[in-house]
This record gives structure tokens, sequence and C-alpha cells, in this order.
């Protein structure tokens, strides 16, 4: 499955409820593509922090379900961040990693994921839920499934490449701020 | 000052989430807000990843203080200026001034001359504490991040806080 294709399924089997956090580059602009939302902090720049937003929000609303969406890349650059979050073991976040092994946003430079198993640095970490997935099939049964029940950790492998006509984040980032945070301070 | 004191204040302006990477002058503190429910203190990996938390806190309507050392400020320039600064978010830095006027080990030589110069070039307010103006250093700090909805330094010596 593509890169896209995995977040049209990630969006399409949420409650709604849910906030998402989603890395820089690609998967931001995706994501918008697909279904712009008050719910979803797009990240600009910051690369590898999205899963520790993930985290303050998650500890912070303890009952709200709280998504990060981000590349292998990301997660390779902030791994400290899965240790934090194991560590504290927050119920309510799920942690999806979109894993193709390269840098796309950038180009297509190899990253180290092939062989890191970041699904196994997950569960040493901490993670109480953690799943590998390589079909489509299996990731709507992951999203469909993740509970409160966490910190879960899917691993999605993805086939490498860009499609065309996605566009770029075109909200500024206050604006992708304040409106996030109206939607997370709300009661849900 | 004592460290009690200075925490107060710091309830007293509403902060109520912390997280940080320690340093010597800053145990007194981090080991205060550990064990304080009113500003849980989260320890973070790296001083970016506690930026991150905290950002992620603020979003959730939490007003977060990120305590480090000066050293940590290289960890922290991309969270700062590629997501806290653009996205308008206030956070509160607290961080400790190693290498201040040359005397310290070699390590923070570099890093204790261009802390405020640093800061001011990426446009955030730096507050430096001395003995006498705690209080009015930490207002200061609420103020701008008030008026500018980023984040503001406050610079800590050793033997300032008791």
């Amino acid at each position: 499955m593509k890169r896209y294709e995995a977040i049209e399924i990630i969006v399409q089997f949420l409650n709604k409820n849910e906030l998402i956090i989603s890395s820089n580059g690609m998967i931001s602009r995706e994501l918008f593509t697909i279904e712009d939302s008050p719910q979803n902090f797009y990240m600009l720049g910051s690369m590898g922090l999205a899963s520790s937003i993930g985290l303050g929000l998650a500890l912070s609303l303890p009952n709200r379900p709280i998504i990060v969406i981000e590349g292998d890349g990301n997660a390779l650059m902030n791994m400290g961040s899965m240790a934090t979050i194991g560590h504290f073991a927050s119920k309510n976040l799920t942690h999806i990693v979109l894993d193709n092994e390269v840098h796309d946003s950038t180009g297509g430079q190899p990253t180290i994921s092939g062989t890191v198993k970041l699904e196994e640095v997950a569960y040493a970490a901490g993670y109480r839920m953690v799943k590998k997935v390589t079909s489509e099939e299996v990731l709507r049964e992951s999203i469909r499934k993740s509970s409160l029940q966490g910190p879960t950790f899917i691993l999605v492998k993805i086939e490498k490449g860009n499609i065309e006509g996605i566009v770029r984040v075109s909200h500024s980032p206050e604006m992708i701020k304040n409106r996030f945070q109206k939607s997370a301070i709300s009661e849900h | 000052m004592t460290t009690a004191q200075f925490c107060s204040i710091l309830k007293k302006q509403g902060f109520n989430f912390s997280t940080g990477v320690p340093c010597s002058i800053l145990k007194n503190i981090i080991n205060y807000l550990s064990v304080d429910p009113d500003i849980p203190y989260i320890p973070a990996t790296r001083e970016d990843e506690a930026l991150g938390i905290a950002t992620g806190a603020y979003l959730a309507g939490r007003k977060p203080i990120v305590l480090m050392q000066n050293s940590g400020l290289g960890s922290a320039i991309n969270p700062l200026v590629s997501l806290d600064i653009i996205y308008k978010i206030p956070i509160l830095l607290l961080i400790s001034w190693r290498g201040y006027l040359g005397k310290d080990a070699p390590e923070h030589l570099v890093m204790g001359k261009a802390t405020i110069k640093f800061l001011e070039d990426i446009s955030i307010p730096v507050q430096v504490i001395s003995k006498d103006n705690p209080q009015v250093a930490i207002l200061a700090s609420v103020e701008s991040m008030e008026e500018m909805q980023i984040p503001a330094a406050i610079i800590l010596k050793r033997g300032i806080i008791q």
C-alpha cells in the first residue's frame, strides 16, 4: 500500500473524536489533502517531535484518544520519545509509524528501518500493544480495534514513492494551533 | 529566595505542567516539582523532546515550564524556531547558566558565552535572575509570553535559588 492509502484508511476508521498529530513533510500534506480538520495538528518543522507532542497531549487529556502519525525517519530521530511514552504508559496514545525505509519527502534517501525493528523498540520501551502491519485489511482492523488500552504502536510497512496532486498545508501555523487547541480543550 | 518560594510564585502565575532535563543548578527546583502534584514534572530524554511534550501539554490547555541546562539549548534550537515560535506557543524556559563569566568546565565555556546572545538572536525574551529580583523576572516573562505568545527564558546562575 502507498502512504496516501494508509492515511486514508486511518482517517476513515477513526471515531472522529481523536486528536491527530501528523509529522512534517508528506504525511501532513497528504492528511491535509485527504481530510482537513481542526483536530489535525499539522507539523511543518521540528522533525522527530510528533510523538513527544502526542505524549504531552495524552498526559494532559487522559480520556481523549490521541493519534500520532509519523514516518520511519521521524521515529528513528527521536527514539528517546518512545522510551518516555513506554515509561509513562499513556493508555490513550496510539503511535502509528508509516515505514517505507526512506526519507521520501526529501528525495528517497534510505533510512535504517529495514534492519532496525522499530516494533521491537516499542515493545522493549513498554508500549502495551504493538503491531506490525503489511496489508490494508490488517491496518483497517488495527485502527478499528485501537482502544484506550495503550500506549499502542502500529508499524505500517508501505511502498516508497509520492503520488501526484498533493498540496501544501495552506493554513498558517498560528491558525493550525488555534483551531486545534480549541478542539482539544472542548469537551468530547 | 528558597526553592519553595520560587515554585510558589510559578504556581501563582498558573504554571501547572513541567518537563525537562536536569542540571545541578536546577536540582532543588526539579526535586520540588517532582513531588508537587500541582506542577507534575515529566523527565524527558532530551531538551527537544521536552519542548515537544510541553507543546502537547500547552495544546491541551496546560501552562508548561521546560527546565534545562544551557548546554541543552543546542538540542532545543529546532523546536524553538520551527515549532514554538512559528505556531505561537508560549512556554516558560527555565535555563541554568553554566559557563557564566568563563569560570566553569571546558564543555560549558562556549555556550556559556553565547547563551544570552543566542536567545536574543532568535527573539526570545530573556530575564537573568539575581538574588533580589526572582519575582520581577517571572512576572516580566509571563507578561511577554502573554503579549507575544512565544516562549520566554529565565536564566538562573548557581546559588540564586536556595
